[in-house]
């Protein structure tokens, strides 16, 4: 039950994450939007900071939980190249990933937010499904 | 101006740090509780749509607050995507990065966050992500043909929706 409750605070906090960029500065909290105009040197010093920021999330964490969160990635180093090219190189071809359409567009109920989303979901599903039968 | 960069800055760096507690907080930074959650016909963990549902409810918060607002709290103007049209780069790109988020387990987020643990396996993630994102750059400019800009609608166009 416990990981409903830490599910729904962290989930919270994202949301919170969000909204301050939205309100203060009026940008979308889009991670792979960020990390891409960063790789293109568009707004770097604020994807710098952003990413900066994203990383001593883990560690801010740390100081409160004691424990670092769980990272267990099963996964061969060929599956990780692979799943890292696609994930890169879809989100910027789809506009986005699972923070710019999922958290902010499904806010702003943006129609294109809505149909990635779908996609995405619907691809990963599929994706893990018959990942099973080849394991 | 509204704000200095310097503020704007600040408020960039609250939302990355936020972003980083609550991706650590949430399970989302665990490739196999997301696989879990991925996994619906086998042993299901539906839990991470909690994490899905309170971001977006808050995220909905902030922006019925910019709804009342001209401007943002620290900048002249808002920096809101314009397009509207669900055309066929929306819909292969999202498929092509859900394939690979269901294939690892780990999203552009949690991938960048979980940095600071010092995995290899994910800074190896990060670098093909990274990779990924530049080859895709790279090839727009390129061929923007070859990625159909402009002349590939689907016919979604979001006024015409019912």
């Amino acid at each position: 039950m416990n990981e409903y409750w830490n599910a729904l605070a962290g989930g919270l906090l994202i949301g919170l994450s969000a909204a301050i960029l939205m309100v203060a500065n009026g940008r979308v909290a889009g991670i792979s939007g960020i990390a891409g105009r960063l790789l293109q040197g568009v707004q770097a010093t604020t994807g710098i900071v952003f990413v900066l920021g994203l990383i001593a999330g883990p560690v801010v964490y740390r100081l409160f939980a004691g424990t670092w969160p769980t990272v267990t990635v099963t996964s061969s180093w060929p599956l990780l190249v692979v799943g890292g090219l696609l994930v890169g190189f879809g989100s910027r071809m789809g506009s986005g990933c699972t923070s710019g359409h999922g958290v902010v567009g499904l806010a702003r109920l943006s129609r294109r937010s809505i149909a990635a989303v779908v996609t995405f979901m619907i691809a990963a599903v599929v994706t893990v499904y018959l990942q099973g039968y080849f394991q | 101006m509204s704000g200095s960069v310097f503020s704007r800055l600040l408020a960039t760096l609250a939302s990355g740090v936020i972003f980083g507690i609550g991706l650590s907080l949430s399970g989302m930074l665990d490739p196999a509780r997301v696989r879990a959650f991925l996994d619906i016909t086998r042993d299901w963990n539906p839990s991470l749509a909690f994490v899905l549902g309170g971001a977006v409810a808050v995220s909905a918060l902030g922006v019925l607050m910019t709804r009342r607002m001209q401007r943002p709290l620290l900048d002249d103007a808002f920096h809101l995507p314009a397009n509207r049209v669900i055309d066929r780069r929306l819909i292969i790109g999202s498929a092509i990065f859900g394939v690979g988020w269901g294939l690892v387990g780990l999203c552009p987020g949690p991938a960048l966050a979980s940095l600071s643990l010092g995995l290899p396996a994910t800074a190896l993630f990060v670098v093909a992500m990274l990779a990924g994102m530049v080859l895709h750059d790279r090839l727009q400019r390129v061929g923007p043909r070859l990625q159909g800009q402009g002349n590939d609608r689907i016919g979604l166009e979001s006024g015409r929706l019912p």
